[in-house]
């Protein structure tokens, strides 16, 4: 079982977004690349879960914004560990996320 | 015995209560509700503040720069550190200080220096690596992880599972097998850095518990110099066992302080509520509910305050230690459930701390020894010898 979220990344449009629904997990966002740019999650404060999270997150990005995400109750372990296996492949988090995440992060070496 | 709390004692529990609701609570209030941790500023203005209260480092002891505070006492103080949300596994998210692991007071000055002292200044952090794939009810019988001599060193292979913060963690402690000896007789305690070549945290355990997670732990090839037993050679088990058995008074405490909160919280909302027009509080049915969680509360933790009295006054207090760890998990498992039954709906959501106490409260059966684990230990020591 791959802990990667390994789903192909869709275009972040309000018509890709009707299927999200409002529950609670984990997204990552990536440019017209593929290059990913931030992980987020939809937790127990986020209006509308998942869909709410990502629609805003379309609001605010700009075009060419692909999103993936995964509905996971455990959405701040899961995210954690996200957040772990970036820093393992790319060796470093994303520039939002340090912004927003003040905490030390975690060691994983998972393997491929 | 009479648990008429001292003019002392009653002034350090008033204190701590009131800083859990007019420090910790308000932060939860704009938190994530499966938070683990608050922002670093605000923990460490909370520092500032427990150690102005003399009450920093709650749990070291005293020779070792904690704060002379008997068990009975930091039991009663464990009951109103566990009263909010993430007070179950993160009581007042660590601003009290943490004691650090049992073992590591045990160890060589050299030992010591390099990692228990660091511990206790806030500087490391550290896991507990013994559950395998194998079972953790019965290490001693169930740990393969091997240990073999090379010269003045030790080669390491295995793995581990449930360890809890080794990825976040800067050394831990490791139980391998290192004889022939197929009990807990032929197996040593290692200090092992998780920077050291060899070591790898595979994966996050997701479980009931989403902060403070588990993870998985594979060991390859790790070399650890001798100087890095804990003990003794073959001896992994024979150390800390008083400062373990000990460890579940506060355990068990946490659980029954989370009990005594969200039964104040159904009397609460008892008064509040109307069904059928007249308040819950009048339904026989929820006053035997109230009840019934009194009884668990009160139980659980005379109990637990009779093992904190024992090991104060030097006697032995396994029995108690492990009854009041049984004790107080199923009971704040059963009171917990009640309370949510008593909130309806709400009681299912993550506004209210109920789900998450719920959620978390089950892991307490099984951590630090289940409870069947913890008949084991109480039938021992009633019945002797070893008829296990
Ligand atoms: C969230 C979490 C965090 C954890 N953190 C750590 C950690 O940091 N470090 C660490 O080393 N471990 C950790 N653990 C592991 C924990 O200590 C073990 O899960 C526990 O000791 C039980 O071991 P097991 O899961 O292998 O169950 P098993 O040993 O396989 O037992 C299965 C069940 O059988 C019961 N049982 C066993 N023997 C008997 C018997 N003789 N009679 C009747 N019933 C019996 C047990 O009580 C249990 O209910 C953690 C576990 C969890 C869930």
């Amino acid at each position: 079982m791959s802990i990667r979220l390994e789903k192909p990344f869709q275009a972040l449009t309000s018509e890709n977004l009707v299927p999200i629904q409002g529950q609670l997990g984990v997204y990552q966002l990536a440019d017209a690349n593929g290059d990913i740019f931030y992980i987020g999650y939809a937790g127990g404060r986020s209006l509308f879960g998942l869909h709410g999270e990502l629609t805003r997150e379309m609001e605010e990005q700009g075009d060419g914004t692909q999103f993936r995400c995964e509905v996971n109750q455990q959405y701040i372990s899961r995210y954690e560990e996200l957040l772990m296996l970036h820093k393992h492949d790319f060796g470093n988090l994303p520039e939002r996320v340090l912004s927003e995440y003040p905490y030390k992060i975690g060691v994983l070496s998972p393997g491929n | 015995m009479d648990y008429q709390l001292t003019e002392e004692q009653q002034m350090l529990v008033d204190m701590v209560r009131r800083f859990v609701r007019t420090e910790i609570c308000p932060l939860e209030d704009n938190l994530d509700p499966d938070a683990g941790e608050i922002a670093p500023e605000d923990s460490e203005r909370l520092k500032e503040m427990t150690r102005k209260m003399g009450l920093y480092g709650l749990g070291i002891p005293p020779e070792f720069g904690g704060p002379d505070v008997d068990v009975t006492t930091q039991t009663l103080l464990s009951f109103e550190m566990a009263q909010h949300r993430a007070g179950l596994y993160n009581p007042c998210y660590n601003v009290f200080g943490g004691a650090g692991l049992a073992q590591l007071y045990e160890a060589t000055d050299m030992q010591k220096e390099k990692y228990l002292f660091p511990v206790l200044r806030g500087e490391k952090t550290s896991f507990f690596g013994l559950t395998e794939p194998s079972g953790g009810s019965d290490p001693g019988r169930a740990i393969q992880t091997r240990g073999v001599q090379d010269g003045d060193d030790w080669i390491l292979n295995g793995a581990k599972i449930f360890i809890s913060g080794a990825d976040h963690a800067d050394f831990g402690i490791l139980f391998a097998r290192t004889s022939e000896d197929k009990t807990r007789n032929g197996v040593t305690c290692f200090l092992v850095d998780t920077d050291m070549p060899g070591f790898h945290v595979r994966r996050v355990v997701h479980t009931l518990r989403s902060t403070k997670y588990a993870t998985e732990i594979q060991i390859e090839n790790l070399r650890v110099p001798k100087e890095n037993i804990l003990g003794e050679l073959n001896k992994g088990f024979a150390i800390a066992n008083d400062r373990l058995s000990r460890y579940r008074i506060p355990y068990a405490a946490g659980c029954i302080g989370v009990a005594m909160k969200a039964q104040e919280m159904a009397i609460d909302y008892v008064k509040i509520r109307e069904t059928f027009g007249g308040l819950l509080a009048s339904r026989q049915a929820i006053q035997w509910m109230i009840v019934d969680n009194e009884m668990d509360i009160r139980t659980s933790r005379h109990v637990c305050l009779e093992a904190a009295g024992r090991a104060d006054r030097g006697d032995d207090f396994r029995t108690e230690a492990a009854m009041a760890k049984l004790l107080g998990s199923e009971a704040g498992g059963r009171v917990v459930d009640r309370v949510m039954q008593i909130h309806g709906g709400y009681g299912m959501t993550k506004d209210l701390p109920l789900e998450r106490w719920y959620r978390e409260m089950r892991i307490r059966r099984i951590g630090e020894g289940p409870s069947e684990v913890q008949r084991l230990v109480m039938a021992r020591n009633l019945i002797g010898g070893s008829f296990h």
